[in-house]
């Protein structure tokens, strides 16, 4: 196990490294440069801002001057946020994006695990119909959607939340992270319904039941553990992408988290807060997916890692 | 405890941890953000204003975009400052002489002035700060601005030294500045960030970060006290200004906004005293509801579309870009498509500058019919027919309105005409590109808002010169009109050279204006002291709630007293130029 934790983390550094260097030559292959306005500028101005930037020098000595830099943990400073270096945007807009994916993956994976299961035992009934038919919805609503209508219900009309905004307390956090996790929910209840219903049609189920175990006690102890496994993986990537923030419900609520920079940065051609986002991003996914293996074996005695 | 469950446990509480753990990782300027209920009654005393996208910078040498410029003019204050409506009168000078050939410039600070520090602000605190917006390592953008002062230009270039500057402290509040011509509106662009004074000891000591909260010092009517970055920016009145007892805001917040249905919900909501601007899809809703809280001003700006006069079908072809000039229905356009109430326009220069009347063509006058009969004559002469019809791309950048204006035109052309246009919608950066290029482009759109008030910032993007001429216009003599009249100093005979200039080059129409922009935003009845000014420079320090119990003691806006700078009788004619400035861009 120990061995295989090691590997993976080895492979890491060269699937980071490709990442960078696809991301870097790309971004700069984008027409346009991050200083360019309708406004155009006298080109002695423009060779003053080149050179502070260096981006008068040849692009390979750029990338190579990156690596150096990117070894040392520094992303450099931004080109459209000027006065801060994309380690303290990073580090400002990570928290909030953090809180509020990591809660909406808590309310999802709780509420979708539930109704998967729940709907699973009542396989056909109304309820399971029912259930599922909001989870179509959850999944088939954008987001962009939903949003607007709960700020408009809730804080508009009713005024009982905050219609956007970000301070660290629970009010501003209620809106988005229902948002957010609403189709993960739905997303983990089908995966979760499904899988159960298999597992509930297995035959070690069925040997468990003949041992006259209640109901409960088989879905608890032999069910759940089996029928976790695809929501397991696909937590991992989902994981990622929530808690490195929704572009949508960071513009519709007005939160400062990180995933903007992804758009921003890339319409800005601010290319170090882009490439910054990209390798932090990246670095998370490896991050989760190993996890998720690891969590994925524990729970599948199926499963061995040489 | 089931195996399964404990599982399930100890992702849960992994979870948590890593909410708990962010928690933790606060920063303290992440603080409390669009509070209500409770605090509502604290918040009275906080102006609230929405500012679109996140400032780039609040360093005033580096700073470009309007979110920025909005700030800075709270934060410091240049050698003249502007009225509530925009007229430019002393800021930090309190007089000035100039000579009499107009090239030399002696300020006299005002002593009163102070930084948010307690120390005075000096001659020598102004030619630090010029020299080192012009020094090349500092990479400003708007340096460009500065070239009518002596050497500025060869500073930029790195060809002498910054302290060749024409700009010297005679003493401690006496500051002279050597111009190479005679720059009319050169009183106006003293009140450009590009031109405002840093403080040399703080600057220094901050290094790279000065620009932060508890680093920066500024001179102006606020000072900076927090910085959430894409949250907020709030300031706190300067208790040394030298007008701090005229200042009846004590705290002012700039929230970054840049989604505007976002904004208007905020301002339904309570949590906003000022947006930066409207949704346009809610334009009829917001006329229906909340008409009293919809402010319109006209802006200084102009919305057009350009002809590549390098390639076909444009090169050497008057005849069919009077022809599309002519046939597109200003009215209509307005009335119908963008509804904000914009200006028809016909000339580049918008109206509202002072000392000059924008030239419209003949034909402006005509009826509508009157101008598509005309359209189809040129048309023909042209040489296209119904047979034989003009294929034309045409080319704008990503955006709603963009979009919608783009279709109403080509429908019109279409339909007068039997133009075939080809729509492409095109990404910022690659529209700015090609349309530098003048390779692709055919027709396309754009926009300009002046960066001072002052007809040369538009007539000068068609200039040979100009980086900015994306339409490869070159007519000698609008050329020649134009520097001549930068050399002139008697502003009657200057207003009559740019306006011959503007003549000259409608007539030529290598664009078609289409409207004046107007700014739109929403503004708490709660909220006075506020004017219309056509630059949209609306100075915090001049705004006042309704409701408080302590009304401000003076009157903001124009009181008299700002009004009458000490100046020697040849400067009258300057100062009346209400020329000022700011960095912003067209709409992207």
């Amino acid at each position: 196990m120990l061995n295989y934790s090691l590997r993976r983390l080895a492979w890491a550094f060269p699937t980071l490294l490709l990442l960078i260097t696809v991301a870097f030559f790309m971004i700069r292959v984008a027409p346009g440069g991050p200083f360019d306005s309708e406004k155009n500028l006298p080109p002695e101005i423009e060779q003053n801002l080149n050179a502070k930037y260096h981006l008068d020098e040849p692009l390979v000595q750029q990338y190579f001057r990156y690596l150096g830099q990117i070894l040392r943990f520094d992303f450099g400073p931004s080109f459209q946020y000027r006065d801060w270096t994309v380690n303290q945007l990073i580090a400002k807009g990570f928290p909030v994006s953090l809180s509020i994916g990591a809660l909406a993956m808590l309310l999802s994976f709780t509420l979708g695990i539930g109704i998967g299961t729940i709907a699973a035992l009542r396989q056909n009934s109304v309820l399971d119909h029912g259930l599922m038919g909001y989870a179509m919805l959850g999944i088939s609503i954008p987001n962009f959607v939903i949003a607007p209508l709960l700020i408009l219900v809730i804080s508009v009309y009713w005024g009982w939340l905050p219609s956007g905004g970000w301070e660290w307390n629970w009010r501003n956090m209620v809106l988005p992270v229902i948002t957010l996790a609403m189709p993960v929910t739905a997303y983990i209840a089908r995966l979760m319904r499904g899988s159960m219903i298999e597992v509930l049609h297995s035959d070690f189920i069925r040997t468990a039941r003949a041992k006259g175990l209640s109901e409960m006690t088989v879905i608890r102890r032999h069910a759940m553990k089996p029928a976790l496994l695809p929501v397991i993986s696909f937590m991992g990537p989902a994981l990622a992408g929530l808690i490195t923030g929704s572009v949508v419900i960071e513009k519709i609520f007005a939160i400062p988290g990180i995933g903007s920079f992804f758009v921003q940065g890339a319409m800005n051609r601010d290319y170090t807060l882009v490439m910054g986002v990209v390798i932090f991003y990246g670095a998370l996914i490896i991050l989760f997916n190993f996890l998720v293996d690891l969590i994925y074996a524990w729970l599948n005695p199926r499963v061995h890692y040489k | 405890m089931t195996f399964a469950c404990s599982k399930r446990i100890w992702l849960v509480m992994l979870l948590s941890v890593l909410v708990v753990a962010c928690g933790k990782s606060t920063d303290d300027d992440q603080a409390p953000l669009f509070s209500d209920g409770d605090e509502k009654a604290a918040n009275s005393l906080v102006l609230r204003r929405g500012n679109g996208e996140e400032p780039q910078t609040l360093d005033p040498h580096r700073a470009t975009g309007v979110p920025s410029a909005n700030i800075l003019r709270d934060l410091f204050e240049g050698l003249t400052t502007e009225t509530a409506d925009g007229n430019i009168i002393p800021g930090a000078a309190h007089r000035w002489n100039i000579s009499a050939d107009g090239l030399t410039y002696t300020f006299y600070l005002d002593p009163l002035g102070r930084w948010s520090n307690g120390d005075p602000v000096t001659a020598g605190d102004f030619v630090f700060s010029l020299r080192r917006s012009v020094t090349p390592e500092t990479a400003s953008v708007y340096a460009g601005m500065l070239a009518p002062i002596k050497n500025a230009t060869e500073i930029l270039a790195g060809k002498k030294m910054p302290s060749a500057l024409g700009v010297s402290a005679l003493e401690e509040f006496v500051l002279q500045i050597h111009l190479t011509s005679p720059t009319a509106y050169f009183l106006g662009m003293l009140n450009h960030s590009a031109t405002y004074p840093l403080h040399q000891a703080s600057l220094r000591a901050a290094k790279g970060s000065f620009s932060h909260p508890g680093q920066l010092v500024s001179n102006g009517a606020y000072q900076l006290t927090k910085w959430a970055v894409r949250s907020f920016i709030e300031l706190k009145k300067n208790p040394y200004y030298r007008d701090a007892d005229s200042v009846g805001i004590e705290t002012v917040r700039f929230y970054v906004l840049p989604d505007q249905s976002t904004e208007i919900k905020l301002f339904r909501s309570g949590a906003l005293d000022w947006t930066n601007d409207v949704p346009i899809g809610q334009y009829q809703w917001l006329l229906k509801n909340m008409a009293d809280e919809l402010v319109l001003s006209p802006w200084m700006g102009s919305y057009f579309l350009g002809f590549n006069l390098s390639r076909e079908p444009f090169r050497g072809n008057k005849a069919l870009r009077l022809a599309l000039a002519l046939a597109v229905d200003r009215d209509l356009l307005t009335e119908k498509v963008t509804r904000f109430g914009e200006q028809p326009a016909y000339a580049l220069v918008p109206p509202g500058s002072p000392n000059y009347t924008p030239q419209e063509p003949e034909w402006a006058s005509w009826t509508q019919a009157e101008r598509d009969i005309a359209a189809l004559e040129y048309y023909a002469q042209a040489g296209y027919s119904e047979e034989k019809p003009l294929v034309v791309e045409f080319r704008y950048n990503t955006s709603e309105n963009h979009k919608k204006v783009a279709l109403a035109v080509t429908s019109m052309w279409r339909q007068k005409l039997g133009v075939q246009s080809h729509l492409i919608n095109e990404e910022w950066k690659v529209f700015l590109q090609n349309r530098r290029h003048k390779v692709l482009t055919q027709v396309f759109r754009a926009g300009w808002i002046s960066d001072y008030n002052d007809p040369v910032s538009f007539l000068d993007l068609l200039t040979n010169i100009s980086g900015d001429n994306d339409f490869a216009y070159n007519n000698e003599d609008f050329n020649s009109l134009l520097l001549q009249a930068s050399q002139e100093r008697i502003p009657l005979r200057r207003r009559r050279l740019l306006q011959a200039a503007e003549a000259i080059m409608i007539a030529d129409q290598p664009l078609v204006p289409l409207y004046t922009y107007v700014t739109k935003r929403m503004v708490s009845q709660r909220l006075g002291g506020w004017q219309h000014n056509v630059m949209d420079h609306h100075y915090s320090r001049y705004m006042y709630f309704k409701n408080e119990e302590s009304e401000p003691e003076l009157e903001p806006g124009n009181s008299p007293a700002k009004l009458a700078p000490e100046t020697t009788a040849e400067t009258t004619a300057e100062t009346n130029e209400k020329t000022s400035q700011v960095a912003i861009s067209e709409d992207g």
